[in-house]
């Protein structure tokens, strides 16, 4: 067999902290041979993304490469100049951002920034980039392909965005693409189809790709092989099948055991109860666009509603209505039966107690000047009207509660926590309130597997001991199996289907519920190509929705 | 398209609400000025029978709200008033007020026409010279050249005008006689003659010294902010050179707070300009308006201040319209 493509050996990284240089990659290997496709998976702080840059000869600024050897088709690219290996990036190694929307750059037109690589490397002409960026985006079922390359970034859809991002890579037929998390920013219906786009065009071109991602199940559908990485150490590698089947570290087996935390069925409710929380009828708008129409749902006490539904379906805007951030149009909020103020201004401090929110992310959400006491203190003083000790202790109770050692915790910064802890404070700071009702705003999404695993358990363990009722807002649906009593199917505003989560799983679906629960992927390698075949290549992600 | 246009009608509107009340603001602030023009022109002769007359003679004996409104109304028909030294002077000779002698407007008008003249050719010289050097510094960024560049600007932000001034005269027209020390422009000179030319780049040189460290250095740090952005890491991972990715990727997303601080310049080189003038004896509007205060010349004074209020918001509502155009979310919505 010839030499592999990418051959890097020893690969060691240093970033830098606070004036010292740290190791974040400790001394890996990797072999990816022509046409081959490498998964590389692994919790965020692994090393993945830095390993991918890497292989392109490239670090981000405040990260060196300390030592071993990144080579290239026979070329030494860390002893390249940099005009080689200008050379060649864009043109025989390309790279796949995470974020499309981010990377297109918002000041030119796509078909612009698809032919740069092509004129500037002299692969080709501009005409000829044009059509083929146009062919390309056809390939990609993109819609409109001849007019859509002349938009703008900002005029194009996330999806769409990050088909055209492929297609950007694809501009000089490179040798190597590396595809850094390009579809973890997408609903599961969208999902689907990018992924469909890029095996497509990977097999078609015979294309060696480094795929990135912290998504077992979409690695299963992607790769070749498989690399697990942790900590910048490589725990194993192997071909898929083998991967999946017969894991054989401890740690790749609990990565692979963490969709298993299902909670127990809970007794129905009994029709007579007065739900904790009624969403009556509400329509409501942002200016004068209806974004939601008629939603009308019941959480009743110590219950979960997971809230479903794509980007824009108006999950959050629901829960916005709920706490009184945006008055409804028509239609009103119950709480224990009785109507709530529209607006939150007009509610008093019990009414404004019973809901309390956790938000998406904790990073943003925590006041990063002020520490975890005072963070937690202020809702304790504020609705409970706790002061000095009894306030600390009622502060440490609620750590304990969140399974945080309160002497450790009080008086560190949120930047001193990691993202699980922080958003166990964003827990706390809720349940300082003493609310009846908690609205969980994605609170998993940012997060690790095992890391959202824990938090997952802390709610169900909480709802247990305090009887809480959880809104639970997601787009995900195996949290949603997880730790769900009923569901509710969001779609454009509207709820398209309601019910308990075992009937919710189980067929006959509203079409909607079932292409996402058809979308989600399984773990089997086959699974994306099954999905294909069953569905016809016209009728995928987005394709789907916009025939219902 | 038509977005774009409603924004311009919008701020345009906005704009002339501004103007109205700067011309309050004007018109309090002048009449809070110590001592009066009377006073002024009579000095140790000032009697109070005197001041008195003159002060009627000039209206000066109204209500304030009375005379804002004359004022106002006159100044929206384009007429800014009669200087009071001309109304005297004229009023002692017998002839009729502003006849012959001139009007406030016949009084700033050659003299806004320098101004204007001084502060584009210095602007013609400085923004081009500010943005590429802006472009350059952040292209080799903590390089020597960066350094040397913010160091030599800075300095020159830091030094007071007028030694500026001297050390171009230094070594421009006195050790090396290039160019005239002496800017005395006059009517006759065409706009376009290059005499005019010449006499006026000492000055402008001078004020390029003054507002180019402004320019480049908020390019230079407009740039560096985006170079972070995920755009610039695509664009050097597609190999771009550093210069196309600087030049062609960034830039276009830094123009609005640098059209912002040109506009800021520009509104300087036309307002704030006075020292320079003093120092070449070039005859813009900056020594007429403090010639004018001087002598507590109202009219005068209230008509160079409306000037520079206008100049202020057309500059700033300039960039305002140019920073919205260069944005493409606000030129083609979704």
């Amino acid at each position: 067999m010839s030499d592999p493509l990418v051959k890097i050996r020893d690969l060691k990284i240093e970033g830098r902290s606070d004036e010292t240089w740290t190791p974040i990659i400790n001394g890996v290997d990797l072999d990816l041979n022509r046409g081959e496709v490498l998964g590389l998976i692994g919790e965020s702080g692994a090393g993945k993304s830095t390993i991918g840059l890497a292989a392109m000869g490239f670090t981000r600024d405040g990260v060196r490469i300390s030592g071993g050897s990144v080579e290239f088709d026979g070329i030494d690219l860390l002893g390249a100049s940099a005009a080689v290996k200008r050379g060649l990036l864009g043109k025989r190694i390309a790279y796949v951002a995470q974020s499309a929307a981010a990377s297109f750059n918002p000041a030119h037109k796509l078909i612009d920034q698809h032919t740069e690589a092509p004129t500037q490397h002299n692969v080709s002409s501009r005409s000829e980039s044009v059509q083929d960026g146009v062919e390309l985006y056809r390939r990609l079922r993109l819609p409109n392909p001849d007019e859509i390359g002349f938009r703008y970034p900002h005029q194009v859809s996330g999806g769409q965005l990050q088909r055209a991002m492929t297609a950007m890579a694809m501009s000089c037929r490179p040798d190597l693409i590396i595809f850094d998390e390009p579809t973890t920013a997408l609903d599961v219906t969208t999902q689907i189809e990018v992924l469909a786009a890029i095996r497509d065009i990977v097999e078609q071109f015979d294309t060696a790709a480094i795929y990135i991602t912290h998504d077992l199940a979409v690695v299963a559908q992607m790769a070749d092989k498989i690399k697990v990485l942790l900590k910048g150490d490589e725990v194993e590698e192997a071909d898929t099948r083998t991967m999946l089947s017969a894991p054989t570290q401890d740690y790749t087996k609990s990565l692979w055991a963490v969709r298993s935390f299902e909670r127990p069925k809970k007794p129905a409710v009994l029709t007579t109860a007065t739900p904790i929380v009624s969403v009556c009828g509400v329509t409501a708008a942002y200016g004068k666009i209806d974004v939601l129409h008629d939603v009308s749902f019941d959480i009743h006490q110590g219950r979960t509603v997971a809230v479903v539904g794509e980007s824009g379906s108006g999950k959050s805007t629901t829960a916005r209505c709920i706490t009184g951030l945006l008055p409804p149009r028509i239609g009103h909020i119950e709480f224990d039966g009785v109507e709530m103020p529209l607006d939150y201004r007009k509610r008093n401090k019990d009414q404004l107690r019973q809901a309390q929110m956790i938000y998406q992310m904790a990073d943003t959400a925590l006041n990063p000047r002020k520490s975890i006491g005072e963070i937690i203190g202020r809702p304790v003083e504020f609705y409970m009207g706790l002061k000095g000790r009894e306030k600390r202790k009622r502060v440490e109770d609620l750590l304990a509660e969140i399974e945080l050692e309160p002497t450790q915790y009080i008086d560190r910064l949120p930047s001193e926590l990691s993202g699980g802890q922080k958003q166990r404070i964003g827990i706390a700071r809720a349940l300082a309130a003493e609310p009846k009702f908690i609205i969980c705003d994605e609170v998993t999404s940012a997060l690790d597997q095992l890391v959202a695993e824990g938090i997952l358990k802390l709610l169900a363990k909480l709802q247990d001991e305090l009887g809480l009722s959880y809104m639970f807002i997601t787009h995900d649906l195996a949290t949603v199996r997880a730790i769900a009593d009923e569901v509710v199917v969001m779609k454009d505003g509207e709820v398209v289907e309601q019910g308990e989560k075992a009937a919710m799983f189980q067929p006959p679906h509203h079409p909607y519920t079932d292409l996402l629960l058809s979308s989600v992927p399984e773990m089997d390698p086959d699974w994306l190509s099954n999905l294909l075949n069953e569905r016809g290549v016209d009728n995928i992600g987005d394709a789907a929705v916009d025939k219902m | 398209m038509a977005g774009i246009l409603k924004i311009v009608a919008q701020r345009l509107a906005l704009g002339l609400i501004t103007l109205f009340v700067v011309s309050i603001i004007i018109f309090v602030a002048v009449n809070l000025l110590p001592g009066d023009f009377a006073e002024a022109i009579l000095g140790q002769g000032a009697t109070p029978e005197s001041v008195a007359a003159i002060r009627e003679e000039l209206g000066l004996d109204r209500p304030p709200v009375v005379r804002y409104l004359e004022w106002l109304g006159n100044a929206v028909r384009g007429d800014l008033g009669t200087p009071m030294s001309q109304a005297l002077f004229s009023a002692y000779s017998g002839s009729n007020a502003g006849s012959g002698i001139g009007t406030v407007m016949e009084q700033i008008a050659p003299r806004f026409r320098n101004t204007v003249y001084l502060a584009g050719l210095s602007a013609a010289i400085a923004v081009p010279i500010s943005i590429t050097l802006g472009i350059l510094t952040a292209l080799y960024r903590n390089s020597a050249f960066d350094r040397a560049m913010n160091i030599f600007t800075l300095s020159s932000i830091s030094s007071p005008e007028f030694f500026l001034a001297y050390i171009l005269i230094l070594f421009l027209a006195v050790l090396n006689p290039i160019l005239p020390s002496l800017s005395n422009v006059n009517a006759e000179m065409s706009f376009w003659s290059s005499e005019r030319f010449v006499k006026t780049l000492l000055p402008a040189l001078t004020l390029t010294l003054v507002v180019t460290a402004h320019m480049m250095r908020m390019t230079r740090a407009a740039i560096i902010n985006l170079l972070a952005s995920p755009y610039i890491e695509m664009a050097r991972l597609k190999g771009m050179s550093p210069m196309r990715v600087i030049v062609k990727h960034a830039l276009p997303n830094a123009l609005a707070p640098i059209i912002n601080v040109v506009a800021l310049n520009l509104a300087y080189l036309i307002t704030g300009v006075v020292v320079v003038e003093v120092v070449f004896v070039y005859p813009g509007i900056g020594q007429l308006f403090v010639d004018s205060v001087k002598i507590r010349d109202i009219p005068v004074v209230q008509a160079c201040c409306l000037i520079f209020a206008a100049a202020y918001i057309l500059l700033n509502l300039t960039a305002d319209i140019m920073s919205i155009i260069s944005n493409p979310r606000l030129r083609h919505p979704k």
